[in-house]
């Protein structure tokens, strides 16, 4: 996944040479793609372990409620699509010679509500995908569609802090609203998704 | 039915509390699909299933112990660490009990193998300490006897008479007669989805060899 981030930000970097200016203003849309992607690899391997030996059917036949299993494994990719993010994001710094014009706790801020938009779909959408053949093709398929709106308030979030020609706090607000309704409707659902035949 | 394969066809049966049913027939005869929904892990597509008194079956899982052919174990955790997983998922944990759960079994707690690195016969025998973790006073075992050595197949039989002798209800699903000659209080010959005999001891699997 690293190497797929490093892969984007060369090939990016290489085939076409921005402006300081132009890059502050590309450099969101590129990060989100690199990140996108790189989650979305990790994110195909979230039940590769419990596929192995049917080890769902032992969650299926016991009491745990399915909610427990499913903020587990999001918390767990949440983590590590972030580790993912800290160390690619230098690479953009590098590359693109970027400098916030905004408060990096913005970035921050979109990074982690970003991400969680990613995973907490992105988990439930691999589940989803567990009994069809072509899984790692279901889970793109599902999950980019339903993500559009929050890629675009993260890439309009993290462009309005680097360049500061606009406020990222409605974009964040978005996000912030996207993030608990998703959590809250894939929370819900997810029991049925465990336990549908 | 799956599709329009009908995996059971007017399967009506009880079963008591605190005796051992062995379930024989073909491959492909539906027993597996019996336990599956026995435990609600498949859904009938008519009719109902009553366990331990209720047909809410997500009620009652926390007295199910269930063993299916693939070992629903962790390849990446040693045994310990996998029953200690599990057991969490029906109560706080006692790490005593579940290295007690490994000897009786005939393993080591104290192996630091992955369960990947285990052979087939260790992987069985471990998941039968998986589904009895919660004491289950229901214990449904798909093949519990396959890939075992005589002598521990011989062992598991002694064990499941224990837990029948203790008041669990246990239900198995095997081709080897001869590992639940001893214990098996009913015996049921399922065939194309029906059960077709049902006899005392294992004579369900002798009358269907004989004819």
């Amino acid at each position: 996944m690293l190497f797929f981030a490093l892969l984007v930000v060369v090939i990016f970097s290489f085939s076409f040479e921005p402006t300081s200016e132009e890059a502050q203003r590309i450099s969101g849309g590129l990060m989100w793609v690199a990140f996108l992607f790189a989650a979305v690899v990790a994110l195909n391997q979230t039940w590769a372990r419990e596929l192995r030996n049917q080890v769902l059917d032992a969650y299926r036949v016991s009491p745990a409620p399915g909610w427990s299993l499913f903020l587990a494994k999001t918390i767990g990719n949440f983590l590590f699509v972030m580790v993912l993010e800290c160390l690619m994001a230098p690479l953009f710094v590098v590359f693109y010679n970027l400098r916030s014009v905004g408060p990096e706790s913005m970035l921050a801020l979109s990074a982690v509500l970003g991400t969680w938009a990613l995973v907490v779909n992105g988990t439930f959408f691999a589940a989803m995908s567990l009994r069809t053949r072509a899984r790692e093709i279901m889970l793109p398929l599902l999950l980019f569609p339903i993500s559009i709106p929050a890629l675009l308030a993260m890439v309009s979030a993290t462009t309005a802090t680097l360049t500061g020609d606009s406020s990222p706090t409605l974009a964040l607000e978005f996000l912030a609203v996207y993030d608990l309704v998703f959590t809250i409707v894939c929370l819900l659902l997810f029991d049925t998704v465990l336990h549908a035949e | 039915m799956f599709g329009r394969f009908a995996a059971l066809r007017e399967v009506t049966a009880s079963f008591d509390d605190g005796r051992l049913y062995a379930i024989f027939g073909d491959n492909g005869a539906g027993k597996s699909t019996l336990l599956r929904v026995i435990c609600g892990l498949a859904r009938p597509s008519s009719g109902k299933v009553t366990l331990l008194g209720s047909s809410d079956l997500r009620s009652v899982l926390g007295g199910v112990g269930y063993m299916a052919h693939a070992p629903l174990l962790y390849d990446e955790m040693t045994g310990l660490e996998n029953l200690h997983y599990f057991a969490g998922l029906y109560r706080p944990v006692d790490d005593d009990k579940l290295r007690d759960a490994i000897r009786t079994v005939g393993l080591d707690p104290g192996l630091t193998r992955y369960v990947g690195q285990y052979s087939q016969g260790m992987k069985q025998r471990l998941s039968l300490a998986r589904a009895t973790l919660n004491d289950p006073k229901v214990l449904l075992l798909d093949e519990p006897f396959s890939n075992l050595d005589p002598q521990s197949a011989k062992a598991m039989s002694r064990l499941l008479g224990e837990m029948r002798d203790a008041g669990r209800t246990i239900l198995v699903v095997t081709h080897q007669s001869v590992h639940v000659a001893g214990i098996a209080d009913e015996s049921f010959w399922m065939s194309a989805g029906k059960i077709v005999d049902r006899q005392p001891g294992i004579r369900a699997a002798e009358s269907a060899v004989r004819s």
